[in-house]
């Protein structure tokens, strides 16, 4: 059978073992004179014998599907005869991978040696056992402890506890599976990132100021042999996303304080989801809304102006993005300014402050921890948005300061470092590892410093 | 004060006294009783109405408040008294949905007039709250924020001065002469209290409204803000609405008794609590309802 099967057959007979877990305890309850002598909700005693028909069943399940595989490949590897055995773990791996293909018919067997052939076959059948018993055991092990948890159901049997602290141990597990996921992609970040900056200095890549990670691949081939200073891309990156602050913070606020102080309940029922729909659209759209209006419009203009304004620039990627970002702090702001008390603006009113003295001189400054979070939660967002300056932003890295020129960012270059096809042990493609490690920490530590904030804001009214 | 146009309502009320003390029913276009009007009011009120969108708050009441009078309104939770303190600086408006009917007047000049300056009167009739709400600002901010906000300090030394002066009013400058710049959040619930009546003394306005402003406040901080309302009352007019009776008897000279939205007696504290003229102001001060 397959796991998945195995898996539902697990579930199917977890809903059994609660329906009979259930129905002995209200069986039982009946004749003592109803279920207020049993110590736990019927429904307890069920949940008791379903977690202990399914729990030890998935765990052996996964278990199970962690090690057959390695289980059999060594048996059959094993029994190869000398002649064909592998030499190195290269071959090894190569051996492998030709039964397994063989064994699965995607190899046509003609052709192979005997010995091939033959320990393709061991492994269709080492595949067939491992399956039926597994199911056998996976069986066996549910309906045992069905019989266990149903046999246990008893008036005096605390089966909420133990219900209580299982789903406590289940709810943990998900928590620490988050955290490992994330863990692991750090991890796998950084150990790239060491192999890379094994051939590239790290002082070279955070402090050079000119990025060309074209290697070339063979020696008689011309072309740089790679330069990877990352300065550029983050004054690149930097810049688009300065662009995008000065959009989205300035708009972003005043439509907070317009939607929080002075939009009537009809304005703002109907302001607040048409704005948090430019939180929806997606950010290709976006990328190909700046690269196909906004940026040429910039282009135009500037000529109009006598600039001379980059087709990719800076300030339409920027720009656009701003735009996106603008629901961003606009609902962030709405939400602390909200969460100013009212008595603030009634002692302020009542002083004889205007609507918008009580919102310069009173309503910010209680909410600037808050809104200074929230500004720090764009800032990284805006920072690690690919898709906008991939479309419109360019992909030459000027070191420059001028939003009319075209630059590219951290984002950009990662995408296109591991975009087609790479070998994965030369520096330009470790490069995007290094360059995502390095933006991870800066996100990181603007989150860190936002999440600050914002707990010190909280304190203040509580 | 006299006692003209209320003396009509009270003749028929004393002579039904007797079997009306049975029944605590309010029967509808009963007459305030007691001494509303005086001759010169600094702040008068004329068949004022008071809606939350369709429902009403306050009905029909006509008062005067006298130039340097404190008057106390008490009366059961949601009898209206606290909306009829905010309809007097028309805090009201910032609730959405209230609506004023009537006249309200100070000094002669209507409050609802289209062309009045809501930010000028809050100027002059100030406000202090339930729940002490000084701003996350330091004390001195605090105070200064009437006077900066209205421009009455030409330079930093006048500041000082009007801060320090209303501190001294409301008797907290020595208390925090010391600490003028650190946060006035920081400062306990009685002296927050304090700080805010300096805040609102600080643009001298010449009315202070004030909104059960001791029901946060524990005894020893109440009984100083009772002594510092008895000493503002030389200079300013207060109106205090309060849950506790003794604090009416204790600060007011007149008390004004709401009942469901109505007006029901106004008379000197002394004789409200003494010789109620009213069934239902007695059957309140004798703590039958409330």
């Amino acid at each position: 059978m397959q796991a998945t099967n195995i898996l539902f057959l697990i579930l199917g007979l977890g809903c059994f073992a609660f329906y009979l877990g259930r129905g002995r305890s209200l069986a039982i309850a009946k004749p003592l004179g109803g279920i207020r002598h049993l110590h736990s909700l019927p429904s307890y005693y069920g949940f008791h014998a379903a977690l202990w028909c399914a729990l030890p069943s998935l765990f052996l399940l996964s278990l199970w599907m962690i090690f057959d595989d390695l289980l059999i490949n060594s048996m059959v590897m094993d029994a190869l005869p000398a002649a064909s055995a592998p030499a190195d773990s290269a071959s090894y791996n190569l051996l492998l991978n030709k039964i397994a293909n063989l064994a699965d018919g995607i190899l046509p067997r003609s052709g192979e040696s005997a010995a091939l052939i033959t320990a393709a076959d061991q492994m269709l059948n080492y595949r067939v056992v491992s399956r039926w018993s597994l199911t056998a055991l996976i069986l066996t092990l549910s309906l045992v402890g069905m019989a266990w948890g149903w046999s246990r159901t008893a008036p005096l049997f605390r089966a909420r506890p133990v219900v209580e602290a299982v789903a406590e141990k289940i709810l943990l597990a998900c928590a620490c599976l988050a955290i490992f996921t994330t863990l692991g992609i750090v991890l796998s970040v950084l150990f790239e990132s060491i192999q890379f900056f094994r051939s590239v200095p790290a002082f070279d890549f955070i402090f050079g100021l000119d990025w060309s990670p074209q290697t070339a691949i063979r020696e008689d081939q011309v072309g740089s042999s790679g330069s990877f200073g990352a300065v550029p891309l983050f004054v690149g990156t930097l810049l688009v996303s300065a662009v995008a602050m000065v959009v989205a913070v300035p708009i972003g606020l005043m439509s907070a304080i317009f939607l929080a102080e002075y939009a009537n309940k009809t304005v703002r029922s109907y302001a607040k989801p048409a704005l948090e729909v430019l939180a929806g659209i997606p950010t290709v759209v976006y990328g190909f809304f700046a690269a196909l209006t906004v940026a040429p419009f910039l282009r135009d203009l500037g000529e109009g102006f006598g600039l001379s304004v980059s087709s990719e620039s800076a300030l339409a990627a920027g720009g656009v993005m701003g735009v996106m970002i603008i629901p961003f702090i606009s609902s962030l702001a709405d939400d602390v300014i909200t969460a100013v008390p009212q008595s603030m603006r009634d002692g302020s009113l009542a002083m004889g402050a205007t609507k918008s003295e009580t919102v310069r001189r009173v309503i910010i400054p209680a909410a600037l921890p808050g809104i200074v979070g929230g500004i720090m939660l764009a800032v990284s967002r805006a920072i690690g948005e690919t898709m906008i300056v991939v479309m419109a932003a360019g992909m030459a890295a000027k070191l420059t300061a001028n939003p009319l020129d075209s630059v590219t960012t951290v984002t950009v270059q990662i995408v296109t470092l591991l975009t087609g096809d790479q070998e994965f042990d030369s520096p330009k493609t470790l490069a995007a590892f290094a360059l995502g490690l390095m933006l991870f920490t800066v996100t990181l530590l603007l989150n860190i410093f936002a999440l600050h904030i914002v707990k010190k804001y909280r304190e203040q009214y509580e | 004060m006299n006692q003209n146009a209320s003396t009509a309502g009270t003749k028929p009320a004393k002579e039904a006294k007797p079997e009306a003390m049975q029944t605590l029913e309010l029967t509808d276009n009963e007459a305030t009783v007691g001494q509303c009007f005086t001759d010169k009011p600094k702040m008068s009120m004329r068949n004022v109405n008071v809606f939350y969108e369709d429902k009403q708050a306050i009905h029909d009441v006509s008062v005067d408040i006298a130039k340097n009078e404190v008057i106390a309104m008490i009366g059961p939770s949601g009898c209206g008294k606290s909306t009829f303190l905010r309809s007097l600086n028309r805090m009201n408006d910032t609730v959405d949905g209230c609506r004023v009917e009537g006249k309200i007047c100070m000094d002669g000049e209507d409050l609802y007039a289209p062309k009045l300056d809501v930010v000028e009167l809050r100027a002059r009739v100030g406000m202090v709250f339930q729940k002490p709400n000084p701003f996350p600002k330091s004390i001195y901010d605090n105070v200064a924020y009437g006077p900066k906000l209205h421009g009455l300090a030409d330079s930093r030394v006048d500041l000082d001065e009007i801060v320090e002066k209303s501190l001294r009013k409301a008797s907290l400058w020595d208390e925090v002469k010391e600490r003028l710049h650190q946060a006035g959040t920081g400062l306990s619930g009685g002296q927050q209290q304090r700080l805010c009546i300096a805040r609102a003394i600080a643009v001298s306005p010449e009315m202070i409204l004030m909104d059960e402003p001791c029901s946060a406040l524990d005894p020893i901080a109440t009984a100083k803000i009772e002594e510092l309302i008895e000493e503002l009352s030389e200079n300013f007019t207060i109106a205090i609405v309060t849950h506790s009776m003794q604090q009416a008897a204790r600060v007011s000279h007149r008390t004004a008794y709401f009942h469901l939205g109505r007006l029901i007696e106004v008379n000197p504290t002394e004789q409200v609590f003494t010789m109620p003229a009213h069934r239902l102001t007695e059957a309140y001060i004798t703590g039958r309802f409330g």
